[in-house]
């Protein structure tokens, strides 16, 4: 029963580096987009917020096809990126990462900005007075501050990009060793004779990863808040 | 010399205040809802005249005829806030080095210091202040502020938060803070003993306007 074997070691591997790639590439955007959400107003804001939220609300399947036919081989950003840069996004596990990145970016962003919006203004206020310009506010004062909210949207990331599903598959398809990450791999083995075990195998190993990433996240959060509320 | 000829419209309230002053220490006396935040937040740069000049020492940091506006950060004026706004993510001895951080100043051993046994809060220095009384956080808000090397130090009711017995304990070191920096402040209080006790020119604010300027003779006059 515990004898893994080396087609779910690769998928396993596979899952935590999309995860751990999405999450790394998306949070220093997801502070960005939560920083403007925040403390900014400008024209369009409604429509950033609505367009972060949007694979929250759409099929999986839909917002798969749509990375699909923009950074497809023969999608408007996904070519120019294949000859430019060489970088190609289908059917390879960089693809998978995009797909959990875009997948798990509403969950990242919501966090971080509710504790930015938490972050007392007149600090970074007296900050200013203190001879700090913004950036150095917001690096100094605003970001250590919001750091609990920042590592809470890392952990549901993360967690949401280690389960991703419907728009990985759909966009990057199920091949072994490239793009079956846990999830696929699992799909696999259900539809295949025999392979009960083996998927049960697959669902407990997801099961710890996301406990573990939980506990851990509400650790370093108890942490952050403690050392944040000077005491 | 502090030059301020300002309008701003608050809502349905305005700031028109216009005043200059040569003394070492201005009191910004009115009730509350007076307009004196509002005033010394301009002053500050934390917020933007509608119509006017603010000038320190000849130095224009606002004229919105000339569209001149120099950020808060840019104008190496202190604050000192009723509520003392302490970084809690930092201790006492990192409050304190924030200003020379932010303002790359070389470290400068013997007015740090001076300056912490001036408010005698050397013991203080590897507290957070979330372990902090209201009047030591006060005095540990007024060192930050001092240790930026500020040209003007501006105070809104230091004392506002604190109760009779802290406000006679920090007074004194109000009084040293005057006569042994050489700091001008504008000092914002609605506490006529406080001014009487402080300030050199009184500046009276009422519903936004400058009702009286003066010596600290003024403060008798209005019946405060």
């Amino acid at each position: 029963m515990f004898d893994i074997s080396p087609t779910e070691w690769i998928a396993i591997q596979l899952s935590l580096r999309v995860a751990v790639i999405a999450t790394l590439v998306a949070t220093p955007i997801g502070i960005g987009v939560a920083w403007l959400l925040a403390r900014r107003n400008f024209w369009g804001k409604p429509v950033l917020d609505a367009l972060i939220h949007l694979p929250l609300v759409l099929p999986p399947v839909v917002t798969g096809y749509l990375l699909l036919l923009t950074f497809g081989r023969r999608g408007l950003v996904g070519a120019w990126l294949a000859d430019h840069l060489g970088i190609v996004f289908a059917f390879r596990w960089t693809g998978a990462a995009l797909a959990c990145g875009v997948m798990s970016f509403p969950l990242l962003v919501r966090p971080i900005r509710l504790s930015i919006e938490a972050v007392d203004r007149r600090l970074e206020q007296a900050a200013s007075t203190l001879g700090a310009a913004p950036w150095r506010v917001f690096s100094t004062v605003t970001l250590p501050l919001a750091l609990p909210g920042v590592l809470a949207g890392m952990v549901l990331g993360f967690a949401k990009a280690i389960g991703e599903f419907g728009a990985t598959i759909t966009f990057v398809s199920n091949i072994p060793g490239e793009t079956q990450t846990i999830s696929s791999a699992i799909y696999s083995l259900i539809q295949t004779p025999d392979g009960d075990t083996a998927a049960l195998r697959l669902v407990i190993v997801s099961v710890v990863i996301a406990m573990a990433a939980l506990i851990a996240a509400e650790v370093f959060a108890r942490r952050a808040t403690q050392r944040l509320h000077g005491n | 010399m502090l030059r301020v000829e300002v309008f701003k419209q608050l809502g349905g309230f305005a700031v028109d205040a216009n005043f200059t002053s040569e003394g070492r220490v201005t009191g910004l006396f009115g009730s509350s809802g007076a307009g004196k935040t509002s005033l010394v937040n301009m002053i500050a740069g934390l917020l933007k005249p509608d119509r006017g000049i603010i000038a320190i020492d000849g130095e224009v940091l606002d004229d919105t005829a000339a569209g001149l506006h120099v950020a808060a950060h840019r104008r190496r004026i202190g604050y000192v806030f009723q509520d003392a706004r302490l970084f809690p993510h930092f201790n006492v001895r990192q409050n304190l080095d924030y200003g020379r951080r932010m303002n790359a100043l070389a470290r400068d051993a013997a007015s740090e210091g001076r300056i912490v046994d001036l408010l005698d809060i050397g013991h203080l220095l590897d507290r957070r202040p979330g372990k902090l009384s209201g009047g030591e956080r006060q005095r540990v808000a007024l060192g930050r502020a001092l240790l930026a090397q500020p040209r003007l130090l501006l105070l809104d009711e230091p004392l506002g938060s604190l109760d009779e017995e802290r406000k006679t304990e920090i007074l004194p070191y109000l009084i040293r803070l005057r006569d042994e920096t050489g700091v001008p402040m504008v000092y914002v209080s609605h506490d006529p003993d406080e001014l009487r006790q402080l300030a050199s020119q009184i500046v009276i604010l009422k519903r936004g306007r400058v009702a009286a300027f003066g010596g600290a003779e003024v403060l008798g006059q209005s019946g405060a």
